[in-house]
């Protein structure tokens, strides 16, 4: 006895399916609101949820670096920094974990159609990230904030560093999971569903590689700038110079590593993108004719509904076929070429996509100019730099939300690029109204929980390092001996 | 893992919910909290387990039991935030006011959870109104008599629990408080967990498993026998064979359940030729394989780091070791 409900269902007749249910264009009509609403809902969550983690990412490496070279050192300035940015790091940790939850729980809530269809490959990555990763994170994190006084000091470095591992490879795993939705491998469309037939392809998806790198890498980048930010604040108000000069230095360096990290990897990503998503590439480039030796515009403006760029500036012959293919002779295929029902939005696409890569830039520029100004010592004479530098804070964070935008919406219409709409994702029996009071709900909790972090970030933030950790000096090095 | 999750999450849940009852004073909620405080987080990985395990093992299930209970879900997913929020937030700052609230935020955070699984699980033993054109049912029609009472049942059995886990990681006074607690709440718990066990024979279709194999009874009957040696343990003084009771409690109570349901995972309680089942709902024999393969090989690597943080936090909390400082750990 098949479950008859899965059994009518494939991507072509599930559209006409729903318009039957509801039989009239209300029904039609009320199906694209809870697909609006369940879009909008999973784009807000899911930025909340990248506002919170990329710190979690990243800081949990430097807090690894920063409490083992304590470990081995015995070097009590590095306690004291593990300890401060611990603290806000801890603040922020919470909020990483419980956004998480919203997004595991909407596949099945919102798009419940496609949780079916899909989940037979789709369910393994987010099984495996729980059970491979967020176990280690949870654990340890409980162990580390509390067991200070219970390890010995090489082992409370070897926890935070597991954190640290747990935190990296669950993105490696849900981006195993977003990866496949971008460029679908290892599957075969049997019963009605898609079902899994190789693994290995699954997890050596180059598009999921290449997603992890960049992600993870920008991740660090926010961090480390976040790190420098903080640092730059104290610096001006010079407030225990030594240990924010010593912050400051560990951000510098591991933000200019991780910038052009995320640049080098972001190039090779876009690159797999034309060849795995060409309708996504040709949005971000916005090209709308097909060919080859096509032109890189410095500045452009899209007209999607006249299918050409309402202004074209200055521009790089052949850069974008050779961006995209290495050779100038490579054809790119225009938008034109797509049917019109099966582009991405090309203003989105194109402006975040732009945007994202001048921040990617900026972020390069001022890393560099920050690990030199370290090194030559002069970094208190640039007090217009330090002040660029906490604004600055927000840049890798707008650059990550853009990264997602690009990421999502042109992978539009298709929740499954080629093979599944979004539209036919929806769950079919939720309503409207529940939609919406979901929305409006999660809306408010999650601005609410936004500010309270930012505010608590700030105020810790602000009041620095308690002066005196030798109370906690004495515990450790008690236990220790 | 529903089990696990149970049985871990339970205790953090009841003395969430208890937490401002038992102690007299701040000092007393900062040596309670600081009982969940290294657990909490793990332990709830085990509830993400589950969801992201049923996705993966039955993703016909996970997808019809998320959607069709929407309401129940988002109103889960409300409570797990804010609890998760309030545990960590509430040590940050010493303003006036801000601990009272998030105390209040914890308990009903704390309770929310419990009453609706009891609820879930209630609803999924009368089984769902839903056939071949979908679901018929809404959030009042969930809120039956028999489901609230299967709410009832969770929150007290977890209100034990977690007097009794509490009991067993503090010191001084406030462990004859948490004990007391225990031996209070245990008389409702009886008196709910006997009606709840007549109802379910004579109003679901749980019964129709133990007809098949009479010797499946003892399981039920077991989770009977560890409720009443709860009772005997406290009053031998043992409460540390009283919380192994009260987790035998979950374990079987729970495996009656699912031992009830077998083969179906949702039944539906209209037309029960589209009752999902552990077979029309699973994930295909490839997907299953890679499952159970790396199941085999990270459960008990996930179980054994457990049990090592466990053993890391396996002293007493003494009271004078807490301080009225703000922040968790530092």
């Amino acid at each position: 006895m098949r479950y008859t409900n899965t059994a009518s269902i494939t991507p072509k007749t599930l559209l006409s399916r729903n318009g039957l249910k509801a039989n009239s264009l209300k029904g039609v009509h009320q199906h694209m609101d809870v697909v609006f609403l369940s879009r909008l809902q999973f784009a807000m969550t899911s930025m909340f949820h990248w506002t919170f983690v990329p710190l979690t990412l990243g800081l949990s490496v430097l807090l690894a670096s920063m409490e083992i070279r304590y470990a081995f050192t015995g070097n009590e300035l590095y306690l004291k920094m593990t300890k401060f940015w611990g603290k806000l790091f801890v603040i922020n940790f919470v909020l990483g974990v419980v956004t998480g939850i919203t997004l595991e729980f909407q596949f099945g809530m919102n798009w419940a159609e496609y949780s079916k269809y899909a989940g037979d490959i789709f369910g393994g990555p987010l099984a495996l990230e729980t059970l491979l990763t967020f176990f280690l994170e949870s654990v340890f994190i409980g162990v580390w904030i509390f067991g200070w006084e219970k390890l010995s000091k090489k082992a409370h470095a070897v926890v935070i560093a597991l954190v640290a591992l747990g935190a990296t490879l669950s993105a490696f795993w849900i981006l195993v999971a977003n990866a496949w939705m971008q460029h679908p491998v290892g599957y075969a469309i049997r019963n009605n569903r898609i079902e899994l037939v190789d693994f290995g392809a699954l997890i050596t998806n180059p598009v999921a590689w290449l997603k992890f790198g960049h992600a993870t890498t920008s991740g660090y980048a926010l961090a480390a700038f976040f790190v420098m930010g903080v640092s730059a604040y104290h610096l001006l108000k010079k407030n225990q110079a030594e240990f924010f000069l010593k912050s400051f230095k560990t951000g510098a360096v591991f933000a200019l590593l991780s910038s052009a990290l995320m640049i080098g990897i972001g190039d090779f990503h876009a690159a797999e993108v034309a060849r795995t998503q060409p309708s996504k590439f040709a949005a971000m480039e916005s090209v709308w004719d097909t060919g080859t030796h096509v032109a890189y515009y410095t500045f452009l403006v899209p007209d999607p509904e006249n299918e050409r760029n309402r202004f074209e500036g200055p521009k790089i012959p052949s850069l974008v076929s050779f961006l995209a293919f290495n050779t100038a002779d490579a054809e790119i295929k225009g938008l034109k070429d797509f049917p019109r029902n099966e582009r991405p939005p090309v203003h989105m696409t194109f402006w975040s996509f732009r945007l994202m890569v001048g921040i990617g830039f900026a972020m390069l520029l001022l890393s560099f100019l920050a690990v030199l100004y370290t090194y030559r010592k002069t970094l208190e004479r640039h007090p217009r730099f330090l002040m660029l530098l906490i604004l600055s804070i927000l840049l890798p964070y707008l650059g990550g939300q853009l990264g997602w935008i690009v990421a999502e919406v042109g992978r539009q219409p298709w929740i499954v690029y080629g093979i599944m709409k979004t539209s036919q994702g929806i769950s079919t029996n939720v309503s409207t109204a529940q939609v919406y009071t979901s929305f409006i709900g999660l809306g408010l909790l999650y601005t609410s929980l936004a500010v309270i972090d930012i505010y608590l970030l700030t105020k810790f933030a602000k009041k620095g390092p308690d002066k005196d950790v030798s109370v906690f000096l004495k515990t450790t090095s008690e236990h220790t001996r | 893992m529903w089990v696990v999750y149970f049985l871990l999450d339970g205790f953090v849940l009841g003395a969430g919910m208890l937490y401002p009852f038992l102690a007299k004073d701040s000092h007393d909620k900062k040596i309670l909290l600081k009982t969940i405080g290294p657990v909490w987080d793990g332990n709830e990985v085990w509830l993400i387990m589950v969801g992201a395990g049923t996705f993966a093992v039955f993703p016909a299930a996970y997808a019809l039991l998320f959607s069709y209970l929407y309401p129940v879900f988002l109103l889960l997913l409300f409570a797990l935030i804010v609890r998760g929020v309030s545990i960590e937030f509430r040590e940050e700052l010493f303003v006036r006011g801000w601990r009272k609230t998030w105390d209040g935020v914890f308990v009903l955070s704390s309770f929310l959870p419990a009453f609706l699984f009891g609820v879930l699980f209630g609803n999924l033993f009368l089984g769902l109104p839903f056939d071949a054109i979908g679901y018929h049912g809404s959030f009042l029609r969930l809120l039956n008599g028999y489901s609230l009472l299967m709410g009832a049942l969770f929150v007290l059995l977890f209100l034990v629990h977690g007097s009794l886990y509490a009991s067993l990681k503090i010191t001084g006074p406030l462990t004859h408080t948490a004990l007391h607690t225990a031996r209070r709440i245990w008389i409702p718990l009886v008196a709910v967990m006997a009606i709840v066990l007549v109802l379910t024979s004579f109003t679901t279709r749980l019964g129709d498993s133990y007809r098949t194999s009479y010797a499946l009874i003892t399981v039920p009957l077991l989770a009977v026998l560890a409720l009443i040696a709860i009772r005997m343990f406290l009053a031998a003084k043992k409460p540390f064979m009283a919380f192994v009771s009260s987790s035998a409690v979950i374990l079987f109570f729970m495996t009656s359940g699912f031992i009830g349901l077998f083969p179906n995972l949702i039944p539906s309680s209209i037309d029960a030729s589209h009752n999902l089942t552990a077979y029309n709902a699973s994930a295909s024999p490839y997907a299953l394989k890679i499952m159970l393969i790396t199941s085999f090989i990270f459960f008990p690597l996930v179980i054994g780091y457990t049990i090592w943080a466990y053993y890391v936090f396996r002293e007493r909390i003494k009271a004078e070791e807490v301080s009225d400082e703000t922040s968790s750990g530092y």
